[in-house]
């Protein structure tokens, strides 16, 4: 590996004094499940890590039944996994973060740290569109909210600019009768990068579809946001010709490429599949609520 | 046989005693190869080939030299040129050559990943720093990746200097063809009821060993040299880099580390030679460790291949005739283990017309080394997956199919004379009383198959001392590194031949200056030929202590007994009103031994002969999700055939181990290349090994039909295990989803595009929710 | 090139310094500064488990920490497990179960199971193989490591004492 600085400020003000003063050659580091295996590839070389896991606004998980969720950006997977809250109110977000490499990796890498990665791959991120969340950005003089559809703008590329952090990911408390979901396809059953990752969060009336978000991964640049899909389940009834409906549109948003994980044919097929699937379970779960 | 109870039963062999390495294992204080330092140790790295095939113009290293803590770089200018021949080395023939050139490449590098240049310095950081600044001139030439693309006419010629018999002096990158033939295959397929022809295509596969190469080179002033590393075999270090450093074999010493998984893939050299050569330039010792991208990269896969194969049988089922066309990848230098799997692919049935075809290509890969039964596992998923298609044809149950032409005592072999004893037939019998065959499949989606494997197992060279201790307690010393727990049974096999607890043994590996010539693990081989060679060397400790006891009794050596760990006197006419002389444990024994004529040390040296091969049968069932493609292993139960297990537990965990590996084949393996011919999965991430979540447990069925042409009825176990489960995965998804693949890996893409395929109109919508 | 940076962290329950620099990582400082060679290196990617150690009770990857990162935390490694010379009931269950070949990812294998039965003593065949499946074994294909860690947790729970010297 190159060599580097390390610093663990233990206040947002002093990480972003750091990130300030080596602009593009600083990168923060939360779990570091990504970004050492690409600095020993040599694909990032940062001569300053900034630790940001000292810092309290980043490690906390605070839930509000009104204002919704406030997560830190280096709460680690396991800690949202294992959080009561997070289970009962945002289970597809929870369930992503579980499946995430190992308990190894999950143990150390963050949720945050799973965005700011800017994989398109990213298991938690379909997850945290489907949620409506917003990324909450502080940089050395101000401070912005994103909606993490955006967050990501090409491969290994985030919206940050040098001397940005960001601190939170910000999810609306979910509505009566709200659930989510979240699926992906991995050929073997853990380990993988996901194949294709299908976040999908509903907000039920009755029989009646009130809100639908669907989030994709692994199938385009970047983690989308499945616009036509989601908005045609709204007023509907989630039943077989919906679900078709709403998976063949995911599929046609999806534009993924053949690779070594698998070929565009088999991603786009997969989305639907994973759309119908990921719709059922929320919906069931927005029933039992 | 010697030493044992007068009812002639085992006390120690068939027990599952702790293994004598293990409290170290678990307490981390075995030392593996990467585990040794030494005062004023350094670090190496090797600089490796972007370019699959290319020409190298230059090297420049002056700018690496230049920086500090780097002590030296190396490059094929510092190796000698070697002979240009085939020769025999263990189970496989190497060509000093070829064998130096994949240490350092000279005028040409075959593959991504080829060594060109090696630093020493004094961190691994500053040594990875220094490769940056070696500076290499490539003239990139068109890369040539597949057995097809080789064999086309006007290919792009790899090695200049290849020829094989038949083309005469064209160049070629076909560097052997071999045939086998038997019978008259026309008037075979001419008296067959129905001929079934399938093409396969199996992807190149890696042994994936946890633990990657590593070497540790200590050149000393007085030009010998020692090298610590991980491996199969140290008197094989030991020769091959004696051969690419041009250095006579009596000045290497090998030490052999504990070794972290090799499955083949450390028979061979990499680092070896290097460590030393750094170690001769710097006057320090040098350790060099792979990367696990540098293991994918530029150790020894083993073969992709391309696989035709035509059976004709008639409606009752019997094999008539069989007619194969195998080609395999031998990655950048000639040695694909395509001979072997030609003599495996029908090996387990009487077939009486059949011609095989069997073809070793240069392709720009790595050069391939072996990997648990080379060549076999291939063969069979191709052999047995229409052996599969055949039984269904005839209606008949396919262990069924498989019995009746299966071979047994007198059937003839591909090559070589008629079988010994065997028992191919009695392991698909032990499926067929398996719980798990018993037992009934239901649900949907899902499906059954069955799949049989031959291996021939190697008998080769092993030397062993037993030394008994002035405590009575003895060490076994054998040559044998331990890659799965073989050193147990060497101190269980001493154990009982001289009636001690195994406890009272000590099993010590040893290195190349310590123990006569051994050859590697592998093959399995250990149990049968070192444990030849113990049985030997122990039952020469036993003659010597009875003679001592004689001595010490003045009687004839021949009235002496050994057993149950004690001397005494056998009882002849001689001592009927004689006094008795009571029975002297070893303990006792040993305390007199100073006095009545020195220590005692057992010693054998044996080629072994009499190998009895080895045959598996394994169940698998699956389920498959339809939408998918993805296959979940539910159910799995292997029989084998081992001859005498001499510690079960560890005859059980070749057998699972086998298996866990030939379904990682058969599902999620395979190396991905780009059109450049640069590896694209270089880590674990991406080459995708079965986890403990993937597999169930598996089931095993230990069959011990004795090989007669060992001592212990020993047959080797290490291997077969691994040849039947892609095509047993091939048919139990074939019955789930009707779809037979004909493809290695049988990953989720390639399976639902051919799932597809059989359900028109379906593409269009999205599949059936669950 | 960045100076060595003084870490002061406890390993094993002991109190531990050692210097290193900043890129080195954890990994690297066990085995290389401190010459607890038990973690293994295996892939350097987070993809094989056989460097796991235990920080602040739970398995991580040590090759993707850096050794600066354990300042101030309670590292637990292979050569802390047993009890003095008294093994740990999964060592010890591990070799009476032949559940190492070639014993390489072992180190590995103990520490996340340690992790596992110190949180979960009662864990389930499917609950062993996820809490396992970051820990890659090339030799056994599983079967004995999960016999291994289940008769573990049963002699743990009725706290017999099964261990035997070391």
């Amino acid at each position: 590996m190159h060599a580097f600085n390390y610093e663990a400020p233990s206040t947002l003000a002093d990480a972003l004094k750091i990130m300030k003063a080596h602009g593009d050659k600083a990168r923060p580091i939360c779990g570091g499940t990504d970004l050492l295996i690409q600095m020993r590839a040599g694909v990032r070389q940062p001569d300053f890590i900034v630790d940001i896991k000292r810092i309290k606004e980043m490690r906390e998980l605070k839930f509000n039944a009104k204002s919704g969720l406030r997560l830190g950006a280096a709460v680690s997977c396991i800690d949202v996994a294992e959080n009561a809250d997070m289970q009962r109110h945002y289970p597809g977000l929870t369930e992503a973060a579980h499946l995430i490499g190992s308990l190894q990796i999950q143990n150390r890498a963050s949720v945050g740290g799973n965005l700011c990665n800017g994989s398109p791959a990213a298991d938690t991120t379909p997850a945290l569109i489907a949620l409506r969340a917003r990324a909450r950005i502080v940089g050395p003089r101000s401070e912005r909210e994103v909606p993490v559809e955006e967050f990501v703008v090409s491969p290994g590329r985030t919206v940050l600019k040098p001397g940005e952090l960001l601190v939170q990911l910000l999810i609306p408390a979910p509505a009566p009768h709200s659930s989510d979901a979240y699926l992906r396809f991995i050929p073997r059953n853990e380990m993988d990068i996901a194949v294709v990752g299908v976040g999908a969060s509903v907000t039920l009336s009755g029989d009646t579809v009130k809100a639908a978000r669907i989030g994709l991964g692994a199938v385009a640049a970047t983690p989308l946001f499945a616009d036509k899909a989601s908005e045609s389940l709204i007023g509907k009834k989630l039943d077989e010709h919906e679900l078709a409906t709403a998976a063949r549109l995911a599929s046609e948003k999806a534009s993924p490429i053949d690779d070594m994980r698998g070929t565009a044919e088999y991603r786009n097929h997969v989305t639907g599949v994973l759309t119908r699937r990921a719709l059922t379970i929320a919906a069931e779960r927005a029933r039992k609520l | 046989m010697e030493g044992t109870t007068s009812n002639g039963k085992f006390k120690v062999i068939g027990t599952r005693p702790i293994r004598h390495d293990g409290v170290d294992k678990v307490i981390g204080r075995a030392k593996y190869g990467a585990d040794y330092a030494f005062p004023g140790m350094l670090h190496g790295k090797v600089l490796r080939s972007p370019h699959a095939h290319a020409k190298i113009k230059s090297i420049n290293t002056a700018k690496a030299l230049k920086l500090p803590g780097v002590k030296a770089v190396v490059t094929a200018a510092d190796l000698p040129e070697a002979a240009n021949r085939l020769e025999q080395a263990g189970e496989m023939a190497i060509n000093p050559h070829h064998l130096s050139l994949n240490i350092l490449a000279r005028d040409k590098v075959l593959y991504d990943g080829h060594a060109i240049a090696a630093v020493a310095a004094t961190s691994p950081h500053i040594a990875e720093e220094a490769l940056k600044l070696i500076e290499v001139e490539y003239e990139v030439l068109p890369p040539v990746m597949t057995v097809d693309a080789a064999m086309k006419p006007g290919a792009p010629i790899l090695l200049p200097d290849l020829r094989n018999r038949e083309e005469g002096d064209k160049p070629t990158n076909v560097a052997q063809h071999y045939q086998f033939k038997r019978g008259d295959l026309e008037a075979g397929f001419k008296a067959a009821d129905f001929v079934i022809e399938r093409e396969f295509n199996t992807a190149m596969v890696h042994q994936g060993y946890i633990e990657p190469h590593n070497a540790v080179g200590i050149y000393n002033a007085d030009g010998q040299a020692t090298i610590y590393c991980s491996t199969q075999g140290a008197f094989e270090v030991r020769s091959l880099s004696a051969q690419v450093l041009g250095v006579a074999v009596g000045k290497i010493k090998v030490v052999p580390a504990e070794i972290g998984g090799g499955f083949g893939g450390k028979t061979t050299i990499y680092l070896e030679p290097l460590s030393v050569l750094l170690s001769k330039k710097t006057g320090h010792p040098v350790k060099l460790v792979m990367t696990r991208s540098e293991v994918l990269r530029a150790s020894g896969p083993t073969s992709g291949s391309q696989i035709k194969v035509k059976m004709g049988a008639t409606h009752d089922g019997k094999i008539v005739a069989a007619e194969v066309w195998m080609a395999y990848e031998a990655g950048a230098f000639p040695g694909s283990p395509v001979g072997a799997g030609a003599m495996c692919i029908l090996a387990p049935y009487t077939i009486e017309n059949l011609q095989i075809d069997a073809y070793d290509v240069v392709v720009n890969r790595p050069k391939t080394a072996a990997y648990r039964a080379p060549g076999a596992s291939n063969a069979a998923m191709a052999s047995e997956t229409v052996i599969d298609e055949i039984a269904e044809k005839c209606g008949m149950d396919p262990l069924e199919l498989r019995i009746k032409n299966g071979v047994h005592e007198g059937s003839p072999q591909v090559v070589g004379p008629p079988f010994k004893r065997i028992g191919f037939i009695e392991t698909c019998e032990a499926i067929r009383h398996s719980d798990h065959y018993n037992s009934k499949l239901t649900g949907a989606h899902r499906g059954r198959g069955v799949a049989s494997g031959f291996w021939f197992n190697a008998g080769m060279q092993s030397s062993a001392t037993v030394n008994i201790h002035t405590d009575g307690t003895a060490s076994v010393v054998t040559g044998s590194p331990d890659i799965g727990g073989s050193r147990a049974s060497m101190a269980m096999i001493t154990a009982e031949v001289l009636g001690l607890p195994v406890t009272d043994v000590r099993p010590v590996v040893a290195d190349t200056d310590s123990i006569g010539h051994t050859d590697v693990t592998g093959g399995s081989r250990v149990t049968f030929a070192t444990g030849m060679a113990v049985y030997e060397a122990a039952q020469d400790a036993a003659r010597q202590l009875r003679e001592r006891a004689a001595k010490v009794w003045e009687v004839k050596p021949e009235d002496v007994q050994l057993g149950d760990g004690a001397v005494s006197v056998k009882d002849t006419a001689s001592f009927e009103k004689g006094e008795g002389k009571p029975p002297m444990t070893i303990k006792e024994l040993a305390t007199k031994l100073a006095r009545t004529g020195g220590p005692i040390s057992g010693r054998a040296s044996v080629n072994a002969r009499g190998v009895g091969p080895a045959f598996a049968t394994t169940l698998i069932d699956v389920e498959v999700d339809p939408d998918t493609g993805k296959v979940q292993v539910l159910r799995c139960t292997v029989a084998q055939d081992v001859g005498k297990a001499i510690h079960p537990s560890y005859v059980e965990g070749q057998m699972q181990g086998g298996t866990a590996q030939g379904i990682g084949w058969g599902l999620n393996e395979e190396y991905f290349y780009d059109d450049k011919g640069v590896l694209r999965n270089t880590g674990l991430l991406d080459y995708r090994m079965p986890t403990c979540l993937d597999l169930p447990l598996i089931e095993t069925a230990i069959v011990e039909v004795p090989n007669p042409g060992h001592p212990l009825g020993v047959r080797g176990v290490g291997e077969v295990s691994i040849v039947p489960p892609p095509a047993a995965l091939a048919n139990a998804i074939y019955r789930a989803t009707g779809v037979r693949m004909t493809e290695t890996p049988m990953s989720p893409p390639r399976l639902l595009k051919e799932m597809l395929k059989k359900r028109p109109g379906e593409e269009s919508q999205s599949a059936a929710a669950d | 090139m960045a100076k060595k940076t003084l870490v002061e962290t406890n390993i094993n329950g002991e109190a531990v310094e050692f210097l290193c620099e900043p890129r080195q990582s954890l990994l690297e400082c066990l085995r290389d500064v401190l010459e607890l060679t038990g973690s293994k290196e295996g892939c350097l990617t987070g993809d094989c488990g056989a460097c796991s150690v235990l920080l602040d009770g739970r398995a991580v990857c040590s090759c993707l920490m850096l050794g600066v990162e354990a300042r101030g935390k309670n590292i637990r490694t292979v050569e802390g497990l047993a009890n003095g010379t008294t093994l740990h009931p999964l060592q010890q269950k591990f070799l009476e179960h032949a559940s190492l070949q070639c014993g390489i990812c072992t180190p590995g294998f103990l520490m996340s199971a340690t992790a596992l039965l110190e949180r979960n003593p009662n864990p389930t065949e499917a609950e062993v193989r996820y809490a396992l499946a970051g820990n890659l074994c090339r030799c056994t294909g599983y079967d004995k490591i999960v016999r291994a860690v289940l008769d573990a947790a049963k002699s743990m729970k009725s706290g017999v004492s099964t261990s035997r010297a070391a």
